[in-house]
């Protein structure tokens, strides 16, 4: 399936992008294992790609590492908010 | 030209924060107060000279999570009205980052709810900082 992934701020910067549309199929389409896999593909992010930091939102609305994943989602990384 | 009339907006314009509080009052005979919080670029940070500070957003989402937190929040404290504008893009110190203008019955319902919302929005809305100082430029995480 495909899932659009966004990503914004400093994790924006670090990945040099800012969306991608990520072919990939799983058994159990979870968020925590759609990071995974973004962190098999980018070695030198995987840390903090699989790390307990970012927030994640999938279609607009925050997201547990455990909600299901459906082709044409869009999930958003991004670091805690800081506005105000 | 971002209608004023929006109860809850990103925008990178400036807000007239004398016409915010009018239209806010304008909503209801019954108001008997109105709390006004506007947040401003400081020129400094954690030590360090803050020559400007760059405010990005998640579009789509900062703007449903702002008129989330105003619907919870007129619930909550039992609003008359509520606006609250967020501005986004290059902001110089001095200038006017968020505005949150809460109207009730009475002024602690007022305070209550401006209060619990600058703090949810610092929580809960996707938009971040990037402060510039003479040193280089930092993303802040922090909400403090």
């Amino acid at each position: 399936m495909k899932i659009t992934v966004r990503y914004f701020a400093l994790l924006r910067e670090l990945m040099g992008r800012e969306s991608e549309v990520v072919s990939w199929d799983d058994a159990e389409p979870t968020v925590e294992r759609l990071r995974g896999h973004l962190a098999d593909r980018v070695p030198a992010r995987a840390a903090l790609l699989r790390g307990g930091t970012l927030l994640v939102a999938v279609n607009r609305e925050y997201a547990a590492a455990n909600t299901g994943l459906r082709d044409g989602d869009e999930v958003a990384l991004f670091p805690p908010v800081s506005g105000g | 030209m971002v209608p004023v009339g929006d109860k809850t907006r990103v925008q990178c314009e400036p807000f007239d924060t004398a016409a915010e509080l009018v239209r806010v009052k304008s909503a209801s005979r019954c108001i008997g107060g109105v709390v006004l919080f506007v947040g401003v670029v400081r020129d400094f940070s954690q030590g360090h000279g803050v020559t400007k500070i760059l405010f990005e957003h998640f579009p789509g989402m900062a703007e449903a999570k702002l008129a989330e937190l105003r619907d919870v929040a007129i619930n909550r404290f039992g609003l008359i009205d509520l606006v609250i504008v967020h501005r986004v893009g290059e902001l110089a110190p001095g200038d006017d980052i968020v505005l949150i203008a809460a109207a009730a019955e009475h002024r602690a319902a007022a305070f209550d709810g401006c209060s619990w919302c600058i703090d949810e929005l610092k929580k809960a809305v996707p938009i971040w900082k990037k402060e510039h100082t003479p040193d280089g430029a930092v993303w802040l995480e922090a909400h403090p």
